[in-house]
């Protein structure tokens, strides 16, 4: 009877189980880069188009291939790189200091329901603040200087970050807290092995939401404030518009596009791919 | 040996006969080894305005190594009283008395999506400080018991209804408690399934001698798996009648004497429901 029941397991198993094949690499590179190189090929295919209208005269909207070229050769110099880098840092820091934060409140918001009720709708009601507004008071606070523009990021990345926390938190289904519960896991060791991973793909949502909007009020701010001897990106692309430099100033809008692309498509879209991919969240 | 716990509720209201302490030990002895026992249990939750009482005067004893199957209509309290003995919530009145740690099963797997098989496995291991080699160990034992050893490094969304409830037991087993308290654990799953299981769960208790608290609303299943079928009204939760289960193992879930002692249950069971609509 033992190896009946045996056999009939195995044959369940076997019927039961799900065989995903994976395609091969090439494949899957392929099927993830056609789409996204069409959509660029339309949209320079559209700008081409409005520039051959003759709507506006080339000096001021130029061709992409120009800006193409415009870029390629600014792609030769220092001075670019120097500007991504400057951006970049201003970037990392802001970002990494609006995820400390959000992390921190996220955390105190799950667990004091007097604080949920006093600052629960504030957070998203900060994220709904456009950052530009924040800048006149950053200046007043803090000059024409580093400390303003990472204040405005981090405001306008932080909420971000606390609410993707506090949304996963909450959608926890209780079947799993109580599982843990059963297992053994209380306090510290029931947030470190249940939900903190519980709540990870929802954390990651708010982490590229986070940066999406960090992104935006840093490029904002470098617009307003310019700091003497920092050539970052956003001030690049000031000096271009007051040269009438169109093409110089189309190839850094270039830039500061396809870095907020790649990293939100390379970083995140990665790290949230593998999280949804691992607890069989991805459409088969 | 293993400690004995007793809770008792911290209120004791008056009028009802109360069990004392010292009654447990007696019964709780190395002659008669009893892993569970419940004395005049009682249990009330706050509900609007009012209260619901889902467990009322409940007792009940379960030697060590025994299978009791817990039935009864929806309502009756089933999952109150195994929280009880799990000690995940307190009675509100009466003792409850157990021998050893308890470990719990759901009717969802409830495995973390976040790990792998082995590693969901190892998790009650992790928590208890077992060191990682040791842990490994272990799993891949367990795992072997449930026949998964082949699925280990899966994730539990690859796994079927069935496979997912054997990690899941695999899972609640590795705790190592002495008393394996199972919620419907295969209410949710094809009857072809159940059946596999019920040889499985059946086998993989007579090598671990565990005691287990089996509670389902299938009434067949209480009978192909149990050494004694414990039936709970409904509203409040009362034990209406014990019942035997003389059959000698191994059984099968058509076998001609479980068929009839499920019929027997079945119609008390009945004639539970249908005091509630007059």
């Amino acid at each position: 009877m033992a190896a009946e029941s045996t056999a009939a397991l195995a044959g369940l198993d076997a019927l039961e189980a799900q065989h995903l094949a994976r395609a091969p690499l090439a494949q899957r590179l392929w099927s993830a880069t056609w789409p996204k190189a069409l959509a660029i090929a339309i949209v320079l295919g559209l700008w081409e188009v409005v520039v051959l209208s003759g709507w506006r005269p080339t000096y001021v909207l130029p061709g992409p291939l120009e800006v193409l070229g415009r870029l390629w050769q600014d792609l030769g110099t220092a001075n670019l790189w120097q500007a991504v880098a400057i951006t970049m840092r201003r970037a990392v820091w802001g970002f990494g200091l609006a995820v400390a934060i959000g992390l921190s409140i996220g955390t105190l918001v799950t667990r004091f329901a007097v604080l949920r009720a006093a600052i629960g709708s504030l957070i998203t009601g900060l994220q709904t603040m456009p950052s530009i507004a924040w800048f006149p008071l950053a200046i007043l606070l803090f000059g024409l200087t580093e400390e303003a523009i990472t204040f405005v990021v981090v405001l306008g990345a932080a909420p971000s970050v606390a609410n993707g926390l506090i949304h996963g938190i909450d959608h926890i289904p209780p079947v799993l807290t109580r599982a843990g519960r059963a297992l053994g896991a209380r306090g510290l060791a029931m947030y470190r092995h249940v939900i903190l991973p519980a709540a990870m793909p929802s954390f990651v949502g708010g982490l590229k939401q986070g940066w999406a909007f960090a992104w935006r009020s840093l490029l904002a701010g470098e617009l307003i404030v310019t700091i003497a001897n920092r050539a970052s990106l956003g001030q690049l692309l000031w000096v271009n518009r007051e040269l009438h430099d169109a093409e110089g100033m189309l190839a850094i809008m270039l830039v500061i596009l396809i870095i907020g692309i790649l990293l939100d498509a390379l970083v995140f879209g990665q790290v949230e791919r593998r999280i949804r991919a691992k607890r069989g969240l991805l459409g088969a | 040996m293993s400690l004995l716990t007793v809770v008792e509720a911290p209120r004791a209201p008056a009028g009802d006969h109360e069990p004392t302490a010292s009654e447990l030990p007696a019964e709780i002895g190395p002659e008669r080894p009893v892993a569970v026992a419940l004395r005049g249990v009682g249990k009330v939750f706050p509900a609007g305005g009012g209260t619901i009482t889902a467990l009322d005067d409940v007792s009940l004893s379960v030697h060590r190594g025994e299978f009791v199957c817990i039935v009864g209509a929806s309502g009756c309290g089933k999952t109150t009283l195994l929280n009880l003995v799990a000690g995940l919530d307190d009675a509100t009145r009466g003792s409850v008395g157990r021998r050893g740690e308890t470990s719990f099963m759901f009717q969802e797997a409830a495995l973390f999506p976040w790990l792998s098989v082995a590693r969901n496995v190892e998790l009650p291991l992790r928590l208890a400080g077992v060191p990682a080699a040791e842990r490994r160990a272990r799993a891949a034992e367990l795992l072997d018991m449930v026949r998964l050893s082949t699925f280990a490094d899966r994730q539990p969304h690859e796994l079927s209804g069935g496979m997912r409830q054997r990690a899941s037991l695999a899972r609640a087993l590795a705790k190592d408690a002495e008393i394996l308290l199972m919620d419907e654990p295969f209410g949710a799953l094809d009857a072809m399934t159940r059946d596999v299981l019920h040889d499985e769960l059946e086998r993989i208790w007579r090598a671990t001698r565990k005691t287990v608290l089996f509670v389902t609303h299938n009434v067949r299943e209480a009978a192909r798996l149990g050494d004694r079928i414990v039936l709970l009204t409904s509203r409040p939760g009362r034990v209406a009648e014990e019942f035997p289960v003389e059959i000698a193992r191994p059984r099968r879930i058509e076998d001609a004497d479980v068929a009839a002692l499920a019929r027997l249950v079945t119609a008390r069971l009945r004639d539970e429901v249908a005091r509630h609509g007059s």
